[in-house]
């Protein structure tokens, strides 16, 4: 194995190792948290966000990593995500925790990474077509928030977490 | 606030923490391992991993595919960090004695009843939907969920609540009537 591969195969398995743990990963989990019952999800990324994102800007201004945005393609982003959106429910997974769910067991899970395959392919082919059409309406680029409105990040971090913290707090007088 | 969870997990506050630490470590050692800083995500794999399949049977169609072009079809840091996933989930569940080999989940069987096959086409036909979303949106719930909204992109902020909001409304659809 090369290097990229050992080191995306150890991170890998303490990400799943830390979704297992965090009991994220579970159907009843994410079904749980888009019909509002339950929200250990939303707990567990959140609480990684806050955290991350001020690892990942401190390494950024000091040079040592870049930044990478995914871009604000207007009709890719919106069907897209509402496309996601639909699946997801039915699936009760998302790429990454189907392979986590069928690490603890959850067969069904193996006919959520089979239709993922089928739907990667379908999109690759379909990718032409969509790229004249839906990405072809309104790219805004590779932007963040701090280029929308022309901050610096460290305006936003603490905007974000305090809004992230009153909503833990919401979740937890709600016994969600 | 308790450290472990009623169903013996670890709290999902603190071990969402360290995911974070992980993301930044994760940052760090591409970046100084592989010369360009790689974000965690999932969702491109899928693209590779089925490429890798059509390959076998039709090598000449996949090769003029310009997405597959442009993805390029080889096992990379992100297709092994989705194995190591499955590995790590796999220990934990083991060593944690929470290891269960199941069918059909609790919240589908309420809805659905006890049927393989009802699941099974569920699981298949919402996993094609998705991932041509998520492959249309650029990223999952790792890619822009985690990875990009720790950059505070746009794209992931518009990705992630739309994510929610159709997912809210189909799962409040599918899941509201109960099987007695």
């Amino acid at each position: 194995m090369s290097t990229d591969q050992i080191l995306g195969l150890v991170t890998g398995i303490v990400f799943g190792f830390l979704m297992q743990k965090g009991r994220v990963i579970r159907f009843e989990k994410q079904i749980g948290a888009l019909l509002i019952k339950d929200m250990t999800i939303f707990k567990f990324m959140l609480s990684a966000i806050m955290i991350g994102m001020v690892g990942i800007f401190i390494l950024s201004d000091m040079g040592v990593t870049t930044l990478s945005h995914k871009p604000m393609n207007v009709g890719a982003v919106v069907i897209g995500g509402i496309l996601f959106g639909i699946g997801w429910a039915v699936m009760g997974f998302c790429p990454g925790t189907s392979s986590a769910a069928l690490g603890e067991g959850r067969l069904h899970a193996i006919f959520a990474i089979l239709g993922m395959l089928v739907g990667a392919a379908i999109f690759a082919e379909l990718y032409p077509l969509l790229s004249s059409t839906v990405m072809a309406w309104k790219d805004f680029g590779k932007i963040g928030l701090q280029d929308a409105f022309s901050v610096s990040h460290w305006v936003l971090v603490p905007i974000f977490w305090a809004a992230v913290i009153g909503l833990f707090f919401l979740f937890e007088k709600k016994g969600l | 606030m308790k450290l472990k969870t009623k169903d013996g997990g670890w709290n999902p506050y603190f071990a969402g923490a360290l995911v974070g630490i992980l993301a930044i470590l994760s940052v760090y050692a591409t970046t100084a391992l592989m010369g360009k800083t790689n974000y965690i995500g999932a969702s491109t794999t899928f693209v590779r991993a089925v490429g890798f399949v059509e390959q076998v049977f039709a090598s000449e169609h996949v090769a003029a595919n310009a997405y597959f072009a442009a993805t390029k079809i080889k096992v990379d840091w992100q297709f092994m960090l989705v194995i190591g996933i499955f590995l790590g989930a796999l220990i934990s569940s083991l060593t944690g004695k929470s290891f269960k080999l199941e069918k059909v989940p609790p919240i589908w069987q309420e809805r659905f009843g006890s049927s393989v096959t009802k699941r099974v086409v569920g699981a298949f036909l919402g996993g094609i939907v998705a991932m041509i979303g998520a492959r249309l949106a650029d990223g999952c719930p790792s890619g822009h969920g985690l990875s990009g909204m720790m950059q505070l992109s746009v794209s992931s902020f518009v990705a992630l609540v739309l994510f929610f909001a159709a997912g809210a409304l189909t799962a409040a659809i599918v899941y509201k009537r109960r099987v007695s």
